[in-house]
């Protein structure tokens, strides 16, 4: 045995050498390197995205437009799957076995592709109803591997105001590329106001950590929610629109293609915006979007074209107005200026021709009367006005001025896609003619037609500017943020560099024109006790019949609407547009519309210029 | 025969209390591991701090009934008592019950029992009746075949219920018999075997070659063999040079492997001529290990490539660091070292750890039990195991050598390697320093089997201590 004393302790000596290895391995371990303690927090600790409650949309007497509605996604932690009882399983989310089958095909397929993970949730079906929600979350016992993710989605209390308000959706690839603060499968305004004001309207997301175990199943919260930040819902807006308005402009425009901007000219807030043909925009939310999307993209009528912003009409008669401020201004024209007016403006190369009516007019009456020939003469005059030397100087200091009135470039108004119309200035036609071009050459400029290019919210402003005589705020659909100012922008007023006795004789025209006696192109949209100005224009259309255009406000010392209405293919401006516009400023400042005019407010409901054209 | 007869000794209570710290600790681990903040109910039949609690009071009813049984029983049934566990190990075998893969247990209702467990105490037993016997020698060609059976049988059985780690423990007999006088060079040479085995894994053959062949002609050089090493090579390289022109110009594709061995062929030719022609003895032998060695590279090659399973493969490439597994098979190994490195040197505190509660370590309760005394407890907890386990080795040593009957001596050595075994590859395969190998943790792991199987182990020793200056044989 004594021998084998040594080997005693050798194998002792072995035993302390191994503890003494593991003693040393935990050291580093526990004590002298820190990485497993910080890969230990990310194990557990689950940051949890908690999604605020966008803000919610008033209109401009604060009825509600558009909320928040609940609705559960189903989420899926493949691993976690066990056997259950499909055909319950569809009952309760309502879909049929074969629905199913094809999900969990699809499932694997992501699997494959490694686009979803089996250790991490995912969703396995989107939007689920709350009431479906409540059937399936009794049985969710049963079915190990899913839960349920509350998630929100706006809900509109009108089907009014689509093109307004814009819709919102899952943030693309190239928005989360751009902007760290979305992830995938956040909601995103995408158009609209939802658009414009997003920063206001989705708030700030909040972080909860929350302890998990390996299978992602919550156990409680870490550090008792120490490092937890609240959600913050999303700041409510008011928007300017006046909701009864906007019905009202939907229900004028149904059947027809067009647009109604409606202003309060004090403010530039836009109370109305009709953009025809519309949709509901409660199409566009949800599980049925991607297919009303398809099926509104692929209309020939456009529906989704906001018509209010981006349709490019030529303005018309309306703009002889502006022409006549121009004149004015630029001392070519005077009140009292007559021209003669033969059935048109005739010269030896070209003729403007002009309805029957008596002449020769003044000004306040060539207005009243929409005379062609007089707006040769006064456009002429202010593009050969010696004092510039040369056309093109008389049409660029023209131009300037309808840029001032808001024309040729976008507004800036808070509505997605506006487009910047057309104003054309020497250059543009000195390519055209090669340099070879005089007033006469351009005259259609002077009745609105040719080249120039305007979309019915700058219609709109200039009907604003003209009941302000001179002066306009861009117009805008926002009204207030809760917590917040509306933009700057919207509150500075812009000036027109026209004085403000110009506007006398052209406002009295334009009263004429709808007060007026014989010969007053627009009495139709008279409204009994409220002086109403308007100009009518009917815009020569290359594609088929005449679009129909009305530009007015009221009451004339008081202005507290101006409106703008284009009817596509509705003929003379005082057919469809100038009733259309009388509606709506009665509806507006009255709350009404007259028995006297009952039979007329009929026959615009009624009609119908999209099914018609087709027959 | 009795030379001290009949002088009771008292039993080592220092053991006990080692054992009763750590079945205590072990009970607290498992009940923290099972720990959640959603149930807290203590007498919950299933849960298994509660059915451990039934195990370890069942543990006190087998000490008390080893204290009442006679040390000369142990003896005389040993080869009994093994008998019956191998029985118990066939019947395994084919009514047994299929858990994670190893069908190693009996199920009888609520009750699940593993008969290795109690395998291990029996071959303890028998190993030491056998080398107790009186003018034992273990050199004997017979013996040998005698003592390698005691071992081997329950291995292969084992083995066929697919319990690897299991089997791996009656390795440490091969300790038992080192004490007992086998010669050393088995233990030395077994350990360089293994060295050149893990090597062969790491580094290409050709490397390996290239060394033992260097260490072969250093170790000759210094052996008085000089002057005809540079022309052996001389001749090994133009052996390798030419097979390697000869595959070129056939177009066979030759492996570097096997030119490096033409010229190590050569080398060796070269050399067992010069050692007929000048008498010297020493060249054989050192020939004959440098291809022991080269054969041993080529199958442990083979061993790993063609016998080991996939997962076990795996497993072996992670922990020699060949293999990035993080969410595989390193998996278990890394989310336990974050366990136990979370819990620095204090640890989180009693039921606090959270790696060790959420299901991130796996087998969180029975192989990976370490986890949650290392979160919870930290550095301190882990050194109070770790030094709880080496003391209890080194006293079962002491008890050992105490012992004045042989057969006491070696079943001690048996009771405190064993333990070493477990010891070293649970707690080191927690830490990263040994590969997986599903053992439990004595008294710690969760499981009646187990715990039983091990007390059973140390009681039957610390009785045969109580008779430790009689001689029991």
């Amino acid at each position: 045995m004594g021998g084998n004393n040594n080997r005693a302790v050798f194998i002792g000596i072995f035993v302390i050498l191994i503890g003494a290895i593991f003693a040393l391995k935990l050291f580093v371990l526990q004590v002298a390197d820190p990485s497993y303690k910080l890969s230990a927090e990310s194990n557990t600790r689950r940051k949890v995205i908690q999604f605020p409650s966008r803000g919610l949309i008033y209109d401009r007497n604060g009825k509600l437009l558009v909320s928040n509605q609940a609705v559960y996604d189903i989420m899926i932690v493949p691993q976690d799957l066990t056997a259950f009882d499909t055909l319950d399983f569809c009952e309760s989310i309502g879909v049929t076995p074969d629905e199913l089958r094809s999900m969990f095909v699809n499932m694997r397929k992501q699997l494959r592709q490694k686009k979803i993970l089996p250790y991490k949730p995912s969703v396995f079906y989107k939007q689920l109803s709350a009431e479906r929600y409540g059937r399936f979350q009794e049985k969710l016992y049963k079915f190990k591997g899913f839960f349920v993710q509350r998630r929100t989605l706006r809900k509109y209390e009108y089907p009014l105001g689509a093109h307004v308000l814009g819709y919102v959706g899952e943030a693309n690839k190239k928005l989360l590329k751009k902007d760290t603060y979305y992830s995938q499968g956040d909601y995103v305004g995408i158009s609209g106001i939802e658009k414009v004001y997003e920063e206001q309207l989705r708030g700030h997301k909040g972080v909860k950590y929350e302890l998990v175990d390996v299978h992602g199943r919550i156990k409680g919260s870490y550090r008792s929610g120490r490092f937890d930040v609240p959600a913050i819902s999303g700041n409510n807006i008011t928007l300017s629109l006046d909701i009864d308005l906007q019905q009202y402009g939907e229900m004028l425009m149904k059947n027809k293609i067009g647009s109604i901007v409606a202003i309060e000219p004090q403010t530039g807030q836009v109370l109305a915006m009709v953009s025809a043909p519309t949709y509901d925009p409660s199409l566009l939310v949800g599980k049925v979007r991607s297919h009303n999307f398809g099926i509104l993209s692929t209309d020939s009528l456009k529906p989704l074209f906001n018509r209010a912003v981006q349709a490019r009409y030529p303005p018309g008669s309306t703009f002889k107005t502006l022409n006549a401020l121009i004149g004015l201004q630029e001392g070519v024209l005077t009140p009292a200026t007559e021209y003669s007016c033969n059935m048109g403006y005739h010269t030896r190369s070209l003729s403007v021709g002009c309805h029957h009516h008596v002449s020769p007019l003044d000004l306040t009456h060539s207005i009243m009367i929409s005379c062609n020939a007089y707006y040769c003469h006064v456009f002429r005059n202010i593009l050969d006005n010696p004092q510039y030397g040369s056309v093109q100087a008389g049409l660029n200091a023209w131009k300037d001025f309808m840029v001032k009135f808001g024309f040729g470039y976008k507004l800036g108004v808070d509505v997605t896609n506006e487009a910047r119309g057309f104003i054309p200035n020497a250059s543009y036609y000195d390519k055209i003619y090669r340099g070879s071009w005089s007033s006469l050459t351009v005259i259609s400029l002077a009745i609105g037609q040719g080249e120039i290019l305007t979309t019915p919210i700058q219609m709109a402003n200039m009907a604003s500017m003209l009941s302000n005589r001179g002066k306009y705020f861009t117009p805008h659909v926002i009204k207030q943020i809760e917590d917040g100012d509306i933009p700057e922008r919207f509150r500075t007023v812009h000036e027109t560099g026209i004085d403000t006795a110009n506007f006398t004789p052209v406002l009295k025209g334009m009263e004429l024109a709808v007060q007026g006696g014989p010969g007053c192109t627009a009495g139709i949209a008279r409204i009994p006790g409220i002086v109403v100005c308007g100009k009518t224009g009917t815009a020569q259309n290359p594609h088929g019949k005449d679009h129909s255009i009305f530009i007015a406000f009221a009451p004339k010392d008081d202005p507290k609407i101006a409106v703008a209405v284009y009817v596509e293919n509705g003929g003379f401006g005082a057919t469809w547009a100038a009733p259309i516009a009388s509606f709506m400023i009665e509806k507006y400042l009255t709350g009404e519309v007259s028995q006297r005019r009952a039979w007329l407010e009929k026959r615009i409901l009624e009609g119908d210029l999209i099914h018609g054209n087709k027959k | 025969m009795a030379i001290r007869n009949s002088y009771k000794s008292s039993v080592d209570w220092f053991t006990i209390v080692i054992y009763a710290l750590l079945v205590t600790f072990g009970w607290i681990n498992i009940y923290a591991a099972n720990y959640s903040p959603d149930s807290t109910v203590f007498f919950d039949m299933s849960s298994e701090h509660f059915k451990q609690l039934i195990w370890i009071a069942l543990s006190l009813v087998i000490i008390g009934m080893i204290f009442l049984i006679d040390s000369q029983f142990f003896v005389e049934f040993a080869y009994v008592f093994y008998g019956f566990t191998i029985f118990l190990l066939v019947t395994v075998l084919l009514f047994g019950k299929e858990i994670n893969g190893a069908k190693s247990w009996f199920e009888v209702g609520p009750v699940r029992f593993q008969p290795a467990e109690l395998t291990k105490v029996a071959t303890a037993l028998a190993l030491a009746r056998l080398l107790s016997r009186f003018g034992f020698d273990m050199s004997k060609p017979m013996n040998i075949v005698k003592i390698g059976a005691i071992i081997f049988i329950p291995v292969l059985m084992i083995l066929l219920q697919n319990d690897t780690g299991s089997a791996l423990v009656y390795f440490v007999f091969i300790l038992v018999l080192f004490r007992e006088g086998m010669t050393g060079y088995i233990l030395f040479f077994g350990f360089i075997a293994s060295i050149v085995a893990v090597l062969t894994l790491i580094i290409p053959n050709i490397y390996i070659f290239a060394l033992i062949t260097a260490t072969i002609l250093i170790t000759l050089f210094y052996n008085g063999v000089r002057k005809c090493q540079i022309k052996g090579l001389l001749w090994g390289a133009l052996a390798a040079a030419s097979l390697y022109f000869a595959g070129k110009l056939l177009k066979i594709n030759l492996l570097p492997d096997y030119v490096m061995l033409a010229g190590i062929a050569a080398l060796t030719i070269y050399l067992i001529i010069i050692s007929f022609k000048k008498r010297l003895r020493v060249i054989p032998l050192y020939l004959l290990i440098l291809w022991g060695a080269i054969t041993l590279a080529f199958s442990a090659d083979y061993f790993f490539n063609k016998v080991l399973n996939d997962y076990q493969r795996t497993r072996i490439n992670v922990l020699l660091g060949l293999e990035e597994d993080p969410l595989g098979a390193g998996y278990n190994v890394n989310q336990s070292k974050i366990a136990i490195g979370s819990g620095g040197l204090t640890g989180k505190g009693f039921l606090e750890g959270t790696q060790t509660k959420f299901d991130f370590v796996p087998e969180q309760s029975t192989d990976f039990i370490f986890c949650t005394v290392g979160e919870e407890w930290g550095f301190a907890g882990s050194m109070f195991v770790i030094i709880g386990f080496v003391t209890l080795i080194l006293r079962l040593i002491i008890l050992a050598e105490r012992q004045h009957s042989d057969f006491s001596r070696i079943y001690g050595y048996g009771v405190a390697l064993i333990f070493f075994f477990h010891f070293a590859i649970n707690i080191g395969m927690t830490i990263g320093l040994a590969p997986v190998i599903g053992i439990p943790l004595p008294f710690f792991s969760y499981g009646g089997s187990s715990l039983w199987g091990f007390t059973l182990l140390l009681f039957i020793f610390l009785k045969l201590d109580t008779n430790r200056n009689e001689l029991i044989r």
